[in-house]
């Protein structure tokens, strides 16, 4: 065994070990807006509670609170782990209100919601920094992963040495490639999913109780 | 260290015929910054229009700073955020190591104002960007 990997795992056994110390480890689900952060929390939190969420939508920063849901139970091939599940809202580097007008939306709404969303990114980013233990890091794999929030966010998420796994989502789209995203992140562990139709869930759930297990 | 000239101007963007200011910033100037002052450096400049080239980039610490106090900025009447890409690290899988002689700094970063900024493109050895003028 290489001493970086040595390195990685003591880590990795530190990690483990501030979870049983402070309980229930805190899993938040982060991305870009629109990656499908809300739809996989759903989907999550219905599968292993019976309750959603939050609400969905094709509009930008719908979610514009983190929300948690407590004690949620994953089991899966003899490992089972009890997470708190955070759904975020969509980190970004802009918000402008003009693109909810475009969406339909009435002026005064727009500039509302422009500026929730902007509280909502660095409510986010205050969560990463404080009180995370781990991150789902959902990306739609129709879209290019190349970016610099992409790259800035896995990079803020490696510095603190949190357990990352990576997810493709959107897979059911005809230009997926969830190929890429792997390309993009080959140091982390990449699931593709669709959460909206379901697909490869059971995957994710095993990934999710061997990753922060 | 490679030393390179600080805020060469390419036609001002305050009164010299509208065009877009150009500050390079080396490395040396930032090593002596605190985050915030970097920062405040970073985001003057992008609300008055100009696009900063950071010669040795952020680290993830102040970029995640960088993210929040943009957040607090942005408003409907003017600043709508930034554009930022920088080359992508020497490493694709940066160890502990790495991470400890903070080689994660050394990557030149370019940052605009998101209103301005048409097109904002990278590769492993080109960025790209169309600025307009305000």
């Amino acid at each position: 065994m290489g001493i970086l990997t040595e390195i990685k795992d003591s880590i990795s056994q530190t990690v483990n070990g501030i979870f049983a110390d402070e309980g229930t480890a805190r899993i938040g689900i982060y991305g870009p807006p629109n990656a499908g952060k809300t739809t996989l929390a759903n989907r999550i939190a219905r599968d292993w509670t019976g309750e959603a969420m939050g609400a969905e939508s094709q509009i930008p920063h719908e979610t514009r609170r983190a929300h948690r849901k407590e004690d949620v139970t994953i089991e899966r091939d003899g490992n089972s782990v009890t997470l708190d599940i955070v759904d975020t809202p969509g980190v970004t580097t802009k918000v402008d209100y003009q693109e909810f007008v475009d969406f339909g939306m009435e002026e005064d709404d727009a500039v509302e919601r422009s500026r929730e969303a902007t509280e909502g990114v660095a409510e986010a980013m205050h969560w990463l920094k404080e009180d995370i233990d781990g991150v789902i890091y959902v990306l739609d794999s129709s879209l290019d992963p190349f970016t610099q929030v992409n790259t800035m966010l896995t990079g803020i998420i490696e510095s603190r040495d949190l357990p990352v796994l990576i997810i493709a989502n959107k897979v059911d789209l005809g230009d997926a490639s969830p190929g890429r995203i792997k390309q993009a992140f080959p140091q982390h562990e990449t699931v593709p999913i669709s959460g909206q139709e379901g697909d490869n869930v059971d995957e994710l759930y095993e990934k999710i109780a061997e990753e922060f297990g | 260290m490679i030393t390179m000239p600080e805020q060469i101007e390419s036609d001002g963007a305050d009164g010299n015929g509208g065009g877009v200011q150009i500050d390079m910033i080396s490395s040396g100037r930032m090593d002596g910054m605190t985050s915030m002052e970097k920062i405040r450096l970073i985001l003057d400049g992008v609300r008055d229009g100009k696009v900063v080239i950071l010669e040795s980039g952020l680290s993830p610490e102040e970029e995640s700073k960088l993210i929040e106090v943009t957040m607090t900025e942005i408003s409907p009447d003017g600043f709508s955020g930034i554009e930022i890409e920088s080359y992508p690290k020497e490493s694709a899988n940066p160890g502990i190591l790495d991470r400890l002689f903070g080689d994660d700094d050394s990557k030149m970063t370019v940052i605009g104002p998101a209103n301005q900024i048409e097109t904002l493109h990278k590769d492993s050895e080109l960025i790209s960007a169309v600025v307009s003028a305000r």
